[in-house]
């Protein structure tokens, strides 16, 4: 794992070498509950990395921790080597969020949510514009501009969702159960777009899911159960230590669950 | 810079999707972000038909039926800032329009709420810029919301005669009565000190008292949003609007000078009246009064000001990630 100071990083860290997320020794509470114990987990630049965890797991959490919607008591957490806590500007600019929840507002047109995000990144009317329109070609909504999110299906609000958070360019993407709720056509739309974004922009992507079967054997996975982080490394690596020949079955195995996975949603 | 060192670094992808590299946060980021916020309540104001409608009628019917009916059993003698008799209707009219600032309030947090489960509020608080700005951005959209809509509502009570007099001279007014339970601690008031500021130009004298209750209207749609957002931050989880309507909106409303004049309710009940003058609307219905008669009342003026950066501070506070309430209470959609 990746060993973390308390000092700033000075600007030079600053480089592609920088991991896009570090997650070092994270721990955290609601009261006497704890839903995260010792959290330690790392995203290279052009990873993908499957965080793999049942409902109730400490994923939403782990991500309110990442975004700064709360902070981290214990422990550390970098994006591109910028403390969330103590350089939360430099952090969350580098962050591109896809939340579990919808978050587009179903009233407004296409681009009317995408010019709102990029105000919120501080980008000029002219420039909010031009990025919206970029951001609706890329996935592949150019026409639909104009017209109001709530005509949209599913499929392709969840691909709004991702387009608005490419807008300011990202090194970071954390996606929080993005298929949840989608038809097979769909995820697979989804998840094509995401794997292309990575492979063309280097970007390092958070992808959490319960469902087992969006993993490929290129992905690097972490299997956090109640809490605790189980696994970390190569699908290769997971399958031979488990000695199952399938995610499922391995993650099954490392967490002791029998309940067939995709049914705990 | 380490901004302009990391676009360097990505350089290579830029081509493929032509993002160019981000912005910093500069003052013209600042000023992109706030407007950006802002535009965004007043376009999802506009898209929603019914909160526009409902946000007119609600006023009016106070103001034409409510009021007619009144009028005959109300008398409102001359109080400071009127000085002649008024219409009731003439009375109420600033007491609708806090009415309309407190509902907007409640209404955006209420919204916020159910903005936190939603994950809406968490795409504001993941933006870049500092959370106190966000959320006075947030603020300030709300305001700009209410001050559409009270101009909307003095536009049709323009046509049914409600409307300032024409005002000659911008005052200051001062005049404090001290509460009963302060004792003999600050002494009483003989008459009101009014201070003439300066004389109003013949062409600007109509519209005046609309240009003076614009700052009024303001201040005191900050104050009621600071104390919604604060209330947001605090409840968990509002089933419906009624929970607001019942314990917050009603008992704000009734309880000021908003419907009566105060002098009314201390005859009726003193303790009544010294409940009405600790509820800080009460002072934002006598700012726009005021304001609509060319007349900065300078004791509502401090105290609407005091109780908005107080509220304002708790809802910073509250809203803040390492002090703030949500952490401790879990945060959106409960802990996990």
């Amino acid at each position: 794992m990746t060993t973390t100071t308390a000092d700033p990083k000075p600007a030079s860290a600053e480089t592609s070498r920088t991991p896009a997320l570090v997650v070092d020794g994270v721990s955290h509470s609601f009261g006497d509950k704890k839903v995260l114990d010792n959290v330690s987990l790392t995203v290279e630049p052009g990873a993908f990395v499957m965080l793999l965890g049942l409902n109730g797991a400490g994923k939403s959490t782990l991500f309110s921790l990442i975004t700064r919607l709360y902070d981290n008591v214990t422990g550390e957490i970098e994006i591109c080597g910028y403390d969330v806590r103590r350089k939360p500007s430099q952090a969350l600019q580098r962050l591109g969020v896809v939340f579990q929840s919808r978050t587009l507002d179903i009233d407004l047109t296409l681009t009317q949510n995408l010019k709102y995000h990029a105000a919120l990144h501080g980008f000029s009317n002219r420039e909010a514009t031009e990025r919206a329109r970029l951001a609706l070609e890329l996935v592949g909504l150019a026409d639909r501009g104009n017209e109001k999110v709530r005509a949209l299906s599913g499929g392709q609000l969840r691909r709004v969702e991702i387009a608005r958070s490419m807008m300011h360019r990202p090194d970071l993407l954390l996606l929080d159960e993005p298929t949840v709720g989608l038809d097979l056509g769909s995820r697979e739309g989804v998840i094509k777009i995401v794997r292309d974004l990575v492979a063309r922009e280097h970007l390092g992507v958070l992808w959490a899911t319960h469902l087992m079967d969006e993993v490929l054997r290129t992905d690097q996975v972490i299997v956090l159960h109640k809490g605790v982080v189980l696994f970390s490394g190569g699908v290769p690596q997971l399958l031979s230590q488990t000695g199952t020949s399938s995610v499922r079955e391995a993650f099954r195995a490392i967490t002791g669950t029998k309940a067939p996975v995709e049914e705990a949603a | 810079m380490a901004t302009s060192a990391f676009s360097t670094a990505a350089s290579e992808s830029l081509a493929e999707t032509n993002f160019a590299a981000r912005r910093r946060l500069g003052i013209s980021g600042y000023v992109a972000c706030f407007k950006g916020i802002v535009w965004r309540e007043i376009l999802r104001y506009l898209h929603q038909r019914e909160r526009f409608l409902s946000a007119l009628v609600r006023p009016l019917i106070w103001l034409f039926i409510f009021a007619a009916g009144f009028r005959q059993t109300l008398g409102v003698s001359i109080i400071p800032p009127y000085e002649t008799y008024v219409l009731y209707e003439e009375f109420i009219a600033p007491g609708l329009i806090a009415m309309i600032l407190l509902f907007n309030a409640m209404q955006s947090s209420l919204s916020m709420v159910y903005d936190r489960e939603t994950g809406t509020m968490r795409t504001l608080l993941v933006s870049p810029f500092p959370r106190s700005f966000l959320l006075l951005s947030k603020l300030l959209g709300g305001v700009s919301v209410a001050l559409l809509q009270a101009f909307a509502f003095l536009f049709v009570a323009y046509w049914w005669g409600i409307q300032p007099p024409p005002i000659t001279e911008v005052k200051l007014f001062t005049f404090f009565d001290p509460p009963s339970w302060a004792g003999n601690v600050i002494p009483a008031m003989g008459d009101p000190i009014v201070y003439t500021l300066f004389s109003v130009p013949d062409f600007l004298q109509p519209a005046l008292g609309y240009i003076a209750v614009v700052p009024a209207i303001v201040l005191g749609g900050l104050m009621l949003g600071a104390l919604a957002l604060f209330i947001s931050s605090v409840i968990k989880q509002l089933e419906n609007f009624a929970g607001v309507m019942n314990f917050v909106i009603f008992p704000m409303f009734f309880a000021s000078s908003a419907l009566y004049p105060l002098w009314r309710i201390r005859e009726a009940s003193p303790l009544l009246y010294e409940i009405c003058r600790l509820n800080p609307f009460t002072y934002a219905v006598e700012l726009v009064r005021f304001a609509l008669y060319g007349q900065i009342d300078t004791i509502s003026l401090a105290i609407v000001v005091a109780c908005t950066v107080i509220f304002l501070g708790a809802a910073v506070f509250a809203y803040n990630p390492s002090k703030g309430l949500i952490a401790r209470r879990g945060g959106p959609g409960g802990p996990a």
